[in-house]
């Protein structure tokens, strides 16, 4: 898939593993299979001790220490244990949890779950360049209030959001702050300890790692975060998350964030360079071309845009061959576009017409010209077709239209 | 998604894509959908003695929704409008094979026919009065 005629620029989806990383993870799976928790012998304690090499790589890169990561099948796991784990784990203290409406899924049906369960959740509103405002947070916090999550780099937008101002902020009301850092960990520099986050989830294969294997960072000092363990059966991960651990997956993971790690700055300046390369030919090939969301606090991998008049579906359809994400959910059986980018104040029509493109570790300049020049051609076929672009270049306000909503 | 053949040819060869003069005394047209449910299709009929001479689409929406209003324009070219208004959507979605989510966009191309013929009838009819 990776041949002249597919080009994958959808990593805020998915990275394919690293070639560097599926090496330390083979031997896992045949010679060295050993489950971690068998501690009478040398197959258990070799697992353990690859394990425990891997726990502090994946804490290295956030100034965490070893002990305070568990792993888990994956974020949106590590989403939901810590969300229900504090909630649980506090409920005599409080019951309220304040959460943002543009959050992944993990956590906003998870707060729904909550909800259902007798606590009350705040879903803080964000202004057009996708961020949290610091007064709304602070005006939202009630005695009662015992969590704060709010994700650190949004999946759709790649806006990141003021963590160590929310984090301090927190810190000082004596509540806790989980952050859902899958897009973040590894490609911005984050440290736990300075930004006063006590709980963080984080994904294997967003960094080329494997799916299926993810953390929740959880605080041991200062002060010592405790949380209801969520699945049950031995105790394992400290008694935050029992089940036999997956041992090549979480290698995999070690490595991935090691790799993550030692690259991060040259990464970072190369992917942006490379994303701001596309943005810009966008922007100057294809009139009303619209950038979603605060491109200075962004992660530098990740664009979302809107061409307006055309429908991303369309768009897409006309990219054959190029991996990218629409905002609009034609695809699904809702009409209902981006929830995202309708918080963020987009019209719907906006929201229809919008493409997330996310560059990573193997893109080149010579895909995105590529990607510019198709972009650019199909844009232009579609608002030659569409009755939108018609009726704009006719000076007509679509806005003033009575439109049949069906 | 896995698009039909039909509709993937009717996506890149959209055909009869254009505009007619709406104030045209024998131009129908016929605007359905909204952007902020992703299609919007305008569709225009021209008749004579009855009979559809000529139709032009625009549409805004999904490769469905372009295919289902470029398939509508084919078929109703030569048509007697009695016989284009009889048009209904399960022939559009049968034809071009589209899958249950996409039903609406031959919904739409259906209602949009309809509307043109609509608005071609009233013209005629204030035409008459005066």
């Amino acid at each position: 898939m990776t041949d002249q005629q597919h080009i994958y620029l959808d990593y805020a989806a998915t990275c394919p593993v690293d070639p560097a990383v599926l090496q330390h993870m083979l031997p896992f799976f045949t010679e060295h299979f050993g489950n971690a928790a068998s501690r009478t012998h040398a197959f258990g304690w070799e697992a353990e001790e690859a394990v425990s090499r891997a726990r502090a790589q994946v804490a290295a890169v956030i100034g965490a220490d070893a002990k305070e990561i568990a792993f888990t099948s994956g974020a949106t796991e590590a989403n939901n244990l810590a969300l229900k784990g504090v909630a649980e784990f506090l409920k005599d203290k409080g019951n309220h949890v304040i959460t943002v409406v543009t959050e992944h899924k993990a956590i906003l049906d998870t707060g729904k779950h909550l909800e259902r369960n007798g606590a009350e959740v705040t879903y803080l509103s964000v202004g057009s360049d996708g961020l949290v405002s610091m007064q709304a947070l602070a005006d939202a916090i009630r005695p009662e209030t015992v969590l704060v999550s709010v994700m650190f780099a949004n999946n759709e937008t790649g806006v990141v959001q003021p963590i160590a101002e929310i984090g301090a902020l927190c810190r000082s009301k004596g509540i806790m702050f989980h952050t859902d850092a899958v897009q973040a960990y590894g490609k911005v520099p984050i440290d736990v300890n300075e930004m006063n986050i006590d709980l963080m989830s984080i994904s294997a294969h967003k960094i080329y790692g494997p799916k299926g294997v993810g953390a929740l960072y959880v605080r041991r000092r200062r002060p010592r975060v405790r949380i209801a363990p969520q699945i049950h059966g031995g105790g394992h991960e400290r008694g935050n998350r029992s089940g036999t651990l997956n041992v090549p997956g979480i290698v995999g993971f070690g490595a991935a964030a090691e790799l993550a790690k030692t690259s991060m700055a040259q990464e970072a300046a190369r992917t942006l360079e490379l994303r701001e390369h596309l943005r810009t030919r966008l922007e100057a090939e294809i009139p009303d071309t619209i950038v979603n969301g605060s491109l200075e606090q962004r992660l530098p991998g990740t664009l979302n845009v809107s061409f307006a008049y055309v429908e991303g579906e369309s768009l897409l359809m006309g990219l054959k061959g190029i991996a990218v994400s629409s905002g609009s959910a034609c695809t699904s059986a809702s009409l209902e576009p981006s929830y995202v980018l309708k918080a963020m104040g987009l019209d719907d029509e906006l929201a229809h017409s919008s493409l997330r493109i996310s560059v990573g570790r193997f893109t080149t300049r010579a895909e995105l010209d590529s990607v510019a020049d198709r972009i650019r051609d199909q844009v232009e076929r579609l608002r030659a077709m569409s009755p939108l672009w018609e009726m704009v270049q006719e000076g007509i306000d679509l806005k003033s239209i009575e439109w049949a909503h069906h | 998604m896995a698009y039909s053949e039909k509709v993937i040819d009717h996506y890149e060869n959209p055909r009869n894509v254009g505009s007619l003069d709406k104030s045209a005394e024998d131009v129908g047209t016929g605007v359905v959908g909204a952007p902020a449910c992703g299609d919007v299709m305008k569709l225009q009929i021209k008749v004579k003695d009855g009979v559809i001479t000529d139709a032009k689409f625009k549409t805004y929406g999904c490769g469905s929704a372009i295919a289902s209003s470029s398939l509508v324009t084919e078929w109703v070219k030569g048509m007697k409008i009695d016989d284009a208004s009889e048009i209904k959507n399960h022939q559009i979605a049968e034809h071009l094979a589209l899958p249950p989510v996409k039903i609406h966009c031959s919904v739409l191309a259906e209602d949009a026919i309809k509307a043109a013929i609509e608005n071609f009838r009233s013209k005629a009819e204030g035409g008459d009065e005066g």
